[in-house]
C-alpha cells in the first residue's frame, strides 16, 4: 500500500508573470486518494495540469514508476461535444490504441450505464449519462492513477450517486491512485485518504483529513473569503 | 467526352473530394472559414504567375504554404485564435494582390480554369490529392480528439504542434488545388459545405467524413457537367451544386430529426 508513486519537490509554477504555486512539496503513495483542497484560485487546477505534464515548472516532479495516466478534466461536458458528429463509440477509438467494442461495453456496464448507448450521439447524452460515459473512458486504458479536476460541478449523476462515489466505488475494486481536486469539504472528509490544501496565502499543508481538517487550518486555507462574505 | 472535358473531370473529382474530406475535419475545429482567408492569400501568387505565364498553382502553392506556416509560428508565440491570425494573413494577401494583380487576366485567378487543365497538371493533383488523402487519413482522430479537448490528446500522447503543422499543410495543399477548380474568391466554400451537408445527415464520424468527401466530389462532377452543357463558368456551379446539395440535407435532416 505504501509505495511511493510521486514524489513533488519545491515545485513553482508561474504563469504570466504571477507564482501560482510557491515551493511545494507533498507525496503520493500507490492506492492513495489524494485530495487537492483549496478555494478558487489557490492553483488547484494549475497543480492538477502541471503534474500531468502540461505546464512549465521549476523543482522536482519525480514518478517512481510509469504510470498510465487518466484524467478526466474540468469542463468537458455533453455540451462541450455537441457539435461534433462523434458516437459514443467513435468517443473512444479516438483514443490511441483504440478499444475493443467488448471492452468498451464492459466499462460501460462498469460505470451503470446501458451497452445500447454505444451508438448514440455522444452530444445527446444527459449530463449525468455523459460523465459516466466520460469515466468509463478513462478507465478502459486501465490507468494506474486518475486526475479528477472537479468534472460534475455539483452534477447528480443518477440517485444519490456522484462521480465521487462511483469512482470510490471502483477504486475499490481495481487497483487505483485518484487524485482528485476539489472546494468541496465534504467529499474531502467522505472519500480521502490524504489531503493538500492549498491558499491563496501560501501556507500550503498536507496529511490526513482527520489531522488536517480542524478550524485553524480552514481558517487558514479559506480564511479570505470568509472575510468578504462578513464584509457583504 | 473530349479528353479535354475527362481531364477536367478527374481534376475536380479529386479536388472536391479531398476538400470535403478536409472541411468535415475543419468544420469541427470550427475552422472551416480559415480556408478563405488562405485562398486569397494564393491571390498575389497566382497575379506573379499571369505576369511571368506560369501556370498559376505554381504561383499560388508557394504562397499559400507560406501562409500557412506564418500563421502556425504566430500561434504558437502569440496564441491567438487561428481563425484570428488568418484574418491578418488574408488581408495581406488581398493587399498585396490588389497592387499587382492585372486586372486584365484577373478572371482566371477569382474564378478558376478548371476547363483549360493539362495533362501534366492533372497527373500532379490526383498524386497529391493522395498523398493529402493519407496524410489526413493519419491525423483525422488525434485532430478530432484536439478538438475535442486538447489536453487529453497531449496525455495521449499527441505532439500538438506537430498535427497542426501537417493540418495546416494540408489546408494549404487543398487550398491551392482548390484555386484551381472554383478560383481565389470561393475556395472556402469548397471546404465548408460538403462538411456542413455531411454533418446533417451523419450520426457518426466514419459516414461524417466519408460522405463529406463524396459530396465534395459529387458537387464537383455536377457543376462540371452543366457548366459544359450549357458553357457556362465552372467553379460557380461547382460551389452552387453544393449549395443546392445543402438544402437538400436540411430538408432530410428536418424529416429524419426533428420530427
Amino acid at each position: 500500500m505504501n509505495n511511493p508513486l510521486l514524489e513533488v519537490k519545491n515545485l513553482n509554477v508561474n504563469l504570466g508573470g504571477e507564482k501560482i504555486i510557491e515551493d511545494l512539496s507533498f507525496r503520493i503513495s500507490c492506492g492513495e486518494i489524494l485530495t487537492i483542497l483549496g478555494p478558487n484560485g489557490s492553483g488547484k487546477t494549475v497543480l492538477l495540469r502541471t503534474l500531468l505534464g502540461l505546464l512549465p515548472y521549476k523543482g522536482n516532479i519525480l514518478w517512481h514508476q510509469a504510470p498510465r495516466v487518466g484524467y478526466l478534466p474540468q469542463g468537458l461536458n455533453q455540451i462541450r461535444v455537441k457539435d461534433f458528429p462523434l458516437t459514443v463509440y467513435d468517443f473512444f477509438a479516438l483514443k490511441n490504441n483504440p478499444p475493443l467494442i467488448s471492452d468498451i461495453e464492459k466499462f460501460l456496464n462498469l460505470v451503470g450505464l446501458d451497452k445500447n448507448i454505444i451508438f448514440k450521439k455522444a452530444g445527446t447524452l444527459s449530463g449525468g449519462q455523459f460523465q459516466r460515459m466520460l469515466v468509463a473512458w478513462v478507465l478502459v486504458s486501465h490507468p494506474d492513477i486518475i486526475f479528477l479536476d472537479e468534472p460534475t460541478a455539483g452534477i447528480n449523476i443518477g440517485g444519490e450517486e456522484t462521480i465521487y462515489s462511483l469512482l470510490r466505488n471502483i477504486w475499490g475494486k481495481e487497483k487505483l491512485t485518484i487524485l482528485m481536486v476539489t472546494h468541496d469539504l465534504s467529499i474531502v472528509y467522505k472519500y480521502s485518504t490524504n489531503v493538500l490544501c492549498l491558499s491563496r496565502l501560501g501556507h500550503p499543508c498536507f496529511g490526513e483529513p482527520k489531522e488536517i481538517l480542524n478550524s485553524k487550518t480552514l481558517e487558514q486555507i479559506f480564511g479570505t473569503e470568509i472575510k468578504l462574505y462578513k464584509h457583504i | 467526352m473530349t479528353y479535354q472535358f475527362f481531364l477536367t473531370l478527374i481534376s475536380g473529382v479529386c479536388i472536391g473530394g479531398i476538400s470535403g474530406f478536409l472541411g468535415s475535419l475543419m468544420l469541427s475545429k470550427k475552422m472551416s472559414v480559415v480556408a478563405g482567408p488562405l485562398a486569397h492569400l494564393a491571390l498575389p501568387g497566382v497575379a506573379l504567375a499571369l505576369i511571368w505565364g506560369l501556370s498559376i498553382s505554381f504561383g499560388a502553392f508557394p504562397f499559400v504554404i507560406l501562409g500557412a506556416i506564418i500563421i502556425w509560428l504566430l500561434e504558437k508565440k502569440t496564441q491567438l485564435p487561428m481563425e484570428n491570425l488568418s484574418a491578418i494573413i488574408f488581408a495581406s494577401g488581398v493587399g498585396i494582390a490588389l497592387l499587382i494583380l492585372p486586372i486584365g487576366k484577373a478572371e482566371e485567378a477569382l474564378v478558376g480554369n478548371i476547363e483549360k487543365i493539362t495533362t501534366i497538371e492533372t497527373l500532379a493533383i490526383i498524386v497529391l490529392s493522395v498523398a493529402v488523402f493519407l496524410m489526413v487519413k493519419k491525423i483525422y482522430k488525434k485532430m478530432m480528439l484536439m478538438n475535442v479537448y486538447e489536453d487529453l490528446a497531449v496525455i495521449e500522447g499527441t505532439k500538438v504542434s506537430l498535427y497542426n503543422l501537417l493540418y495546416l499543410l494540408a489546408i494549404a495543399a487543398a487550398v491551392s488545388m482548390g484555386v484551381y477548380l472554383v478560383g481565389g474568391l470561393i475556395t472556402a466554400a469548397l471546404i465548408a459545405i460538403p462538411a456542413a451537408t455531411a454533418k446533417n445527415i451523419s450520426k457518426g464520424m466514419l459516414f461524417y467524413r466519408i460522405s463529406a468527401a463524396v459530396l465534395g466530389a459529387i458537387s464537383a462532377v455536377v457543376g462540371i457537367i452543366i457548366a459544359n452543357y450549357f458553357q457556362w463558368p465552372t467553379g460557380p456551379l461547382v460551389i452552387l451544386s453544393g449549395v443546392v446539395l445543402f438544402l437538400l440535407s436540411i430538408i432530410f435532416r428536418w424529416r429524419n430529426y426533428e420530427n
